[in-house]
């Protein structure tokens, strides 16, 4: 089919629609509010729900519900809308039920600001509530990718039970690609949802009990060591990520989102001036791709982290390249998008540098 | 052998589980009088329960339809998240007074604003049970408890919240009724006003809620009798029991 233009937040829903969303709940919140406008409009159109909640918290304990009642559901929020959400989230993978989370995060702490930023990488990363979890993460750095990881994102949610978020900043959620929606995607394995909640018990199956409470210290182990065969499931298999310009390069940057796209053309004017500098783009960020790390080739001394945030990454890219090389960190916070000579500028001082 | 005949039975809309309420509480016959109507009313197999967060937490064992246990106050939320996707499922939340006229207040409100066709059981005992008795939002003037222990004072706490009351102004709400479990002719008001609530659902009329005024003999310090005594002395004369809206009359007027 042929590309359509349209603008990040509005393709990301109708790209959930595709991958046959049911539900959306949501509350307003800049930069993401296109999203919820557009499943208000398309949603019903398609014979499907859309509530605007009267609050974040209030729209993921929907989310909690519908997804226990077997439904395809998301909401999406941006950064305080989404650390209100962790209480419902925590719930969700403690009861283990899968769901689709978009955060288009803004700039932080507190109510920030409305730019775009990497700010939540931390609490994305970390599971964000309360308690042992994780949320597999996936972080496009284009609006075809935001569709075609979207459209998988509810099979990744349905094979683990577990919830999907996916973390794009300001800049994709406002911005214009052509974007094709059949591009086509894994599509991944499934079980009939037999564990849900759903009223339907009219062909005599028994009760089914959604729930995270386990007050029992040796059962709640066991649930707290089967989540864990979950999250090590996802760090064995399913990494994500992309290596760019790796075979030669003489210096490698780690960046994720729209900051590796930035990364790319500042590797177009490194090479320009003589530079060869490889990308590892982490397209899921939990996990993290701590593979990616051991295919950087042996003469790569120097690693250059961009981030728009102080540095959140940097921890996971230490522990990933096992004190192999020297760690650098750049990045532009409070909403200001770093530009590619920026980049530049750094590689060529670690490049000309005694590091 | 002289003809048995069975005159009371446990509902089967209850599991076998034993209940985890302290003795003398009125919590166990609230649960016989939802497993009851649903029963009666042929619900049971399309009902979905909302466990939230209190003395009923572990309700999800004993009643016997699909059940889904819920963060603190967020049952009116997670129920509006499930019948809007499962419309023809029988959906009831089970909420004391932290859980619902505390920390869930908005969620309640909003639910009933939005005309949820849902069913709210409200359980109305001015305590905090589960932790260990303390003040709540519906908590009597003057009662002690683990957080005013010289009594209520409503000039640093204000005035208890009548949630029948407030609910009754909501425009999208459809039913609201408080009644009491006292005794037995309260028992079966109560029940005809829980059967209402879930056929006004059942009837896709929208929002109900059932309030019970209940007690709390271990938090209270009282003996199960002196409980009912002063629920019935000083918390009706307070909360009167009554229907305090009724759309579906209006409905019939217009």
């Amino acid at each position: 089919m042929s590309k359509v233009l349209m603008k990040g937040n509005e393709a990301m829903a109708l790209a959930a629609i595709k991958a046959g969303v049911e539900a959306f709940y949501g509350y307003p919140i800049t930069p993401q509010n296109e999203l919820p406008e557009y499943m208000s409009k398309h949603m019903a159109e398609h014979d499907r729900v859309f509530v605007q909640s009267e609050s974040e918290v209030a729209a993921i304990n929907m989310v909690y519900g519908a997804a226990g009642a077997g439904a395809r559901v998301m909401t999406s929020s941006s950064s305080p809308g989404i650390a209100l959400k962790q209480e419902g989230i925590s719930y969700i993978a403690g009861a283990e039920l899968p769901a689709v989370i978009i955060n288009v995060m803004r700039g932080g702490p507190g109510l920030g600001g409305i730019q775009p930023s990497q700010g939540d990488y931390k609490q994305i990363t970390r599971g964000g509530g309360n308690g042992d979890y994780y949320l597999y993460s996936l972080a496009p750095e284009s609006l075809q990718e935001a569709v075609d990881l979207i459209k998988e994102a509810f099979d990744i949610a349905d094979y683990f039970r577990n919830p999907v978020m996916i973390a794009v900043d300001g800049l994709i959620g406002q911005m214009m690609e052509p974007v094709d929606f059949d591009h086509p995607v894994p599509k991944w394995d499934l079980p009939p949802k037999t564990w849900a909640a759903d009223g339907n018990r009219k062909n005599g199956r028994e009760k089914n009990i959604i729930n995270s409470l386990y007050l029992d210290p040796a059962v709640l182990e066991q649930h707290n060591l089967k989540l864990k065969a979950k999250y090590d499931e996802m760090k064995r298999d399913h990494q994500r990520y992309e290596m760019i310009n790796m075979e030669s390069a003489d210096i490698v940057i780690v960046a994720f989102g729209s900051t590796a796209r930035i990364a790319r053309t500042a590797v177009e004017i490194l090479a320009d001036n003589g530079i060869r500098c490889g990308i590892i783009r982490p397209i899921a960020i939990f996990p993290f791709p701590t593979n990616a790390f051991d295919e950087i080739p042996d003469h790569v001394k120097d690693i250059l982290v961009v981030e728009m945030n102080t540095g959140q990454m940097v921890d996971d890219v230490r522990l990933a390249d096992k004190c192999r090389r020297n760690i650098h960190f750049y990045g532009r916070v409070g909403g200001i998008v770093p530009e590619a000579e920026e980049i530049v500028e750094q590689v060529m001082t670690i490049v000309g540098g005694d590091n | 052998m002289p003809d048995v005949k069975t005159v009371y039975k446990k509902s089967p809309g209850l599991t076998d589980y034993t209940l985890t309420y302290c003795p003398g509480c009125t919590h166990g016959i609230i649960h016989k009088l939802v497993a009851d109507s649903l029963v009666e009313l042929d619900l049971l197999d399309r009902a979905i329960g909302i466990s939230s967060v209190g003395c009923s937490a572990l309700n999800y064992d004993f009643f016997s339809c699909d059940m889904v246990q819920v963060a603190h106050g967020r049952a009116p939320a997670a129920a509006t998240g499930i019948k809007r996707v499962r419309p023809d499922a029988i959906l009831f939340t089970y909420q004391g007074d932290g859980d619902l006229a505390s920390i869930g207040i908005a969620e309640a409100i909003h639910a009933a604003h939005r005309s949820e066709n849902i069913t709210i059981v409200f359980v109305n005992n001015a305590i905090y049970g589960m932790t260990g008795g303390q003040m709540a939002p519906t908590t009597l003037i003057g009662q002690k408890t683990t957080t005013s222990p010289d009594g209520r004072d409503a000039k640093t706490t204000g005035l208890p919240l009548k949630i029948s009351e407030m609910m009754a102004t909501i425009p999208g709400a459809t039913y609201v009724e408080r009644v009491s479990v006292h005794d037995p002719k309260h028992v079966n008001k109560a029940k005809k006003a829980l059967k209402k609530a879930f056929e006004i659902q059942n009837n896709k009329q929208g929002f109900s809620l059932i309030e019970f005024i209940s007690t709390c003999p271990v938090n209270w310090g009282m003996t199960p009798k002196d409980a009912i005594d002063w629920a019935v002395e000083n918390m009706i004369p307070y909360y009167p029991l009554g229907v305090f809206k009724d759309a579906t009359k209006e409905d019939d007027a217009q």
